[in-house]
């Protein structure tokens, strides 16, 4: 363990030999190495130190470059056109362009988890000491930070032992960071290894928050049955006054929780939540309720619905105070990061706060102390309450109808739409009382009003749909299982073996946030298909929130049907963005855990173990952020594919692997160095599913992996081919790709499966102890 | 709708390099028809239904028919063109299969060489936009035609922003002209 410092200050020290006044001796750094395991070769790695590994998945998964544009516009040489093979005047090609975006990209997702991190840490320590013990989950966890451990090489037990981690981490992001200026990194490889690197950080940054606020707000620990909390639209009582939250970083929500607990008035005000934050809040108090995901946001606010916001940081829309004005509700703004431009009164009384805000004479304050924001958002949103009377710019029927009417069929709205909804359309039928189309378009919105933005005539059409939807919307109740945390040791245990040996099938892990193609229905139909088919799905984030919002004939959601553990046929949440790091931490402790290997500093190996035998695939499904990118990148660098939805295509960069480069999959069989065939497995390392259904054939196809058992392999295969010619009706034409031996041939599907080998000249190879690391190979001389 | 060559989502801005508007079916047949080798690539909302017409997958599969261009059906497409008792079309993701366009090496569905026409229809507009400026950038000696409805800049020709009559006619006249019926 590595401790920070030490400061040791004697006032009048006498010895033999002279009288010291005022000493103060200070060390920078004392080790405390009781961890027995030995120093694996890459403790807190540098930029370079993995690069050779990337490079090795690199060489097999290719990027496939999709420019938004054919410029750069970065620095004052440009613009520069960049099309076809010109070089800007920095001597940068497109490929090296697009790359750099890519890492810009993964440093802003970086940036933003390790800064939230940061901030939790400072406030936590400063709230409750140095010293508190860190505990994800009690005697059920002896692997603690699995992630931070496997990157940087240390095991934090406290609070400050953290700190040091995140000076890595931030270390990694600026480092990364100014490699994308103007004249320094000149190679699109480099840049992606790059973007490998602040990913991996990005997984510790996030490892470090949740770890942190798990063992010092006491969120459920590791908990299969962590509580189910209500999760809609129409959850919260309006009969209450109602603090709404939006973002990610839970003090200010813990310091209202704490506030009104202290009051004794819990359950008398409502408070709800959007996006992370709201997952949080509800780990820390199940009383409270989660609206929905990001997209939730201008739907809530505008049905006047909050009588006090209060925003923390990240995913919070830009205009939410402009948005709050015009139904007269007050915001809080509490992290520096999201200021929204209001006066900092931190150091005011909270009831000269509560009365300016209660009394309109400002819009919103500042206050970053997250207990005094807490005090005053509880005061104000009660004495707000009765004024405001849920106040809400909803228009009526006639107003719509009246819009419909004038309505000139221009089509800038449709235009702007990012899912081509049929707006002008519906517009036309509004004219005729007819609000059904409107409601449609609800169902399947994003909400992010550019049509309102796009609208000549400047109205307000997103709020037409949420007129045209409000029956629906306020039906919207369902329940969530609260975020559970990390992984216990003992779920791996029991799963590890299945899961290496491929027969439990694979590891779906559905994240990322809620810009979908089609609705989020789809995530919780993709969900329960491989929870049927006794895959372990992890959930997190918006997705986790969009997978409850599917109700069964008896009004369950799929957390009340399904078990909440890390097995197979489980939907389980592990939590907020920040929890993500659970679902990489899992798969590294099933090397550690079930492999015994070595974990300390020992990325490399831990990662093509992982690569090669851990069936574990990422889907983003309506993934729309920066920090999308770098939870994704985390992810590529241990091995693991991921998938987004077609909105993740904007990402501009997708790794994929060529199955007819049979050069591409060889690996070395550990037992005896030879090179050896194993096919495709898995396929890309990034790609985007056009629909729900090729998602679900391609995440089947992705779980299969190198060390499958002919068992496993048999059973991966049967999920493949069932599920390929059930959504896509027909026989995969590249299953003999995936079969090593006649063993691996699903029984049932023998006869069929036997032609097509034969047609394709198969040949029989064999299953090798896989790795693409020549220092893997235990057979020496 | 106008005929004007601008991108169909507002933002979609692209350039310097643009695509060059397909005013007149015919000229797109007329490519099909230099072409030594094209393919056409169809997207899962070609199997969605316009209020206003049939689904655009009718089109591919007389597209094919007529001048005997290879189909990819990306996603689920596939499913369709089997329903329509159509066997001939490839099932590949629509990364794969840019990606594969991409490479002068590929050989193609059939072995026998890369591709010089690629068309497409029917991917989700922002998707097909970025495929299509991939393509731009990155292949070498690949034209790419987008036959949806709205002008898609990325590609080397396109057709404009068009109603849905006049597209359904586009694909008319372009079918007529290829021979087929």
């Amino acid at each position: 363990m590595v401790k920070k410092g030490l400061v040791v200050k004697a006032k009048e020290l006498k010895t033999d030999v002279a009288l010291v006044k005022n000493l103060e001796l200070s060390i920078g750094k004392i080790i405390d190495d009781t961890w027995d395991e030995p120093m694996g070769p890459t403790p807190f790695p540098s930029m370079t130190d993995l690069r050779d590994w990337d490079f090795k998945l690199l060489q097999r998964y290719k990027p496939f470059y999709l420019p938004y544009c054919d410029v750069c516009c970065l620095c004052t040489f440009g613009k520069c056109d960049l099309s076809g093979d010109k070089r800007g005047a920095c001597g940068l090609n497109m490929a090296a362009q697009q790359s750099r975006i890519v890492l810009l990209a993964c440093c802003i997702g970086a940036a933003t988890h390790i800064a939230h991190g940061r901030h939790l840490i400072d406030h936590l320590i400063e709230k409750y000491g140095r010293r508190i013990p860190l505990d994800s989950g009690g005697l059920n966890i002896d692997v603690e930070a699995p992630v931070t451990r496997l990157v940087v090489g240390v095991k934090p037990e406290t609070l400050q032992d953290l700190e040091e981690v995140l000076d890595w981490c931030e270390e990694q992001v600026t480092s990364c960071l100014s490699s994308a200026h103007t004249g320094q990194e000149g190679n699109n490889i480099d840049f992606e290894s790059k973007a490998f690197h602040v990913g991996m950080a990005d997984q510790v940054g996030m490892e470090v928050a949740d770890l942190a606020q798990i063992s010092v707000l006491n969120l459920p620990k590791a908990d299969p049955e962590a509580p189910l909390v209500e999760l809609g639209f129409g959850v919260a009582d309006v009969k209450k006054p109602t603090i709404l939250v939006i973002g990610h970083n839970v003090p200010s929500s813990v310091g209202i929780i704490d506030y009104l607990t202290k009051k004794k008035m819990l359950g008398k005000v409502e408070v709800v939540g959007i996006c992370c934050t709201a997952h949080d809040l509800t780990r820390y108090e199940p009383s409270a309720k989660i609206v929905g995901p990001i997209s939730w946001q201008l739907k809530y606010i505008r049905s006047g619905l909050a009588d006090l916001i209060v925003v923390d940081e990240q995913c919070i829309r830009a205009d939410t105070l402009e948005e709050a004005q015009k139904v007269k509700t007050p915001v809080i703004a509490s992290s520096p990061k999201n200021c929204l431009g209001l006066k900092n009164r931190t150091n005011d009384l909270a009831k000269e706060l509560v009365d300016d805000l209660v009394e309109a004479k400002v819009p919103g304050v500042l206050i970053l102390d997250p207990d005094k924001a807490g005090e005053v958002a509880v005061e104000a949103a009660i004495a707000v309450a009765p004024k405001r009377k849920r106040f809400n710019i909803i228009p009526d029927l006639e107003a719509i109808k009246a819009a419909g009417e004038a309505c000139g069929g221009c089509n800038e709205c449709i235009r702007a739409c990012p899912n081509n909804q049929p707006i002008p359309e519906a517009m036309k039928a509004a004219a005729l009382g007819d609000l059904d189309p409107l409601a449609t378009i609800l169902g399947e919105c994003v909400g992010c009003a550019r049509c309102d933005s796009a609208c000549p005539k400047d109205f307000s059409l997103h709020s037409f749909m949420i007129k045209a939807g409000e029956e629906k919307l306020w039906e919207e109740k369902f329940m969530m299982r609260s975020g559970r945390g990390s992984i216990s040791d003992v779920e791996i245990r029991n799963v590890g073996g299945p899961i290496v040996l491929g027969e439990i099938p694979g590891v779906i892990a559905i994240v990322g946030c809620s810009n979908y193609p089609e609705g989020g229905e789809a995530v919780a139909e993709i969900a329960e298909e491989f929870a049927k088919r006794r895959f372990i799905v992890v959930l997190s984030g918006c997705a986790a929130m969009s997978v409850a919002t599917v109700k069964d004939e008896e009004g369950k959601s799929l957390y009340e049907k399904y078990p909440g553990g890390f097995e197979a046929g489980g939907i389980l949440n592990v939590g907020s963005c920040v929890s993500n790091s659970h679902i990489a931490g899992a798969a590294i402790k099933i090397a550690s855990i079930f492999a015994k290997r070595n974990l300390r500093a020992n990325y490399e190996e831990i990662a093509d173990y992982i690569h090669n035998r851990v069936g574990a695939v990422g889907l983003a499904w309506g993934a729309y952020s920066q920090k999308a990118a770098a939870i994704a990148s985390g992810f590529w660098r241990l091995g693991v594919p991921v998938v987004v939805g077609p909105h993740g295509s904007k990402y501009r960069r997708m790794l994929l692997g060529r199955a007819d480069k049979k050069e591409d999959w060889y690996v070395y069989d550990a037992r005896t160095g030879d090179r050896v065939y194993v096919g495709p497995a898995p396929e890309h390392l990034f790609t985007t599913a056009e629909s729900k259904e090729e998602a679900i054939v391609m995440l089947m196809k992705l779980c299969m992996r190198p060390n499958d058992t002919t068992k496993g392999r048999s059973m991966k295969l049967t999920h493949y081919i069932d599920s390929h010619k059930r959504y896509f009706g027909v026989m995969p034409d590249d299953v003999h790709l995936f079969i090593r031996n006649k063993m691996d041939i699903p029984i049932t599907m023998k006869p069929e499966i036997l032609k097509i080998l034969e047609e394709k000249g198969w040949k029989e190879t064999r299953i090798p102890d896989p790795t693409l690391l020549k220092r893997m190979i235990r057979k020496r001389g | 709708m106008s005929a004007k060559p601008e991108p169909w989502q507002t933002a979609e801005i692209a350039g310097p390099k643009k695509a060059l508007v397909i005013t007149k079916p015919e000229i797109a047949a007329a490519m099909i028809k230099r072409a030594k080798r094209s393919i056409l690539v169809v997207g899962y909302l070609s199997t969605k239904t316009d209020k206003d017409t049939g689904k655009m997958i009718d089109y591919a599969i007389r597209l094919n028919k007529a001048a005997g261009i290879p189909i990819v059906a990306t996603a689920h497409t596939i499913q369709e063109f089997v329903k329509k008792g159509f066997e001939q079309a490839t099932q590949m993701n629509a990364m794969d299969i840019g990606n594969r366009l991409k490479d002068p090496t590929w050989k193609g569905l059939d072995g026998k060489g890369p591709y010089d026409v690629a068309l497409f229809m029917g991917l989700p507009y922002y998707m097909e936009f970025v495929i299509l400026s991939g393509l731009k950038h990155f292949s070498t000696n690949l034209k790419t035609i987008s036959l949806d409805r709205y002008y898609n800049p990325h590609a080397t020709w396109s057709f404009p922003n068009l109603k849905v009559e006049d597209w359904n006619q586009s694909f008319e006249t372009m079918i007529s002209k290829l021979g087929g019926n």
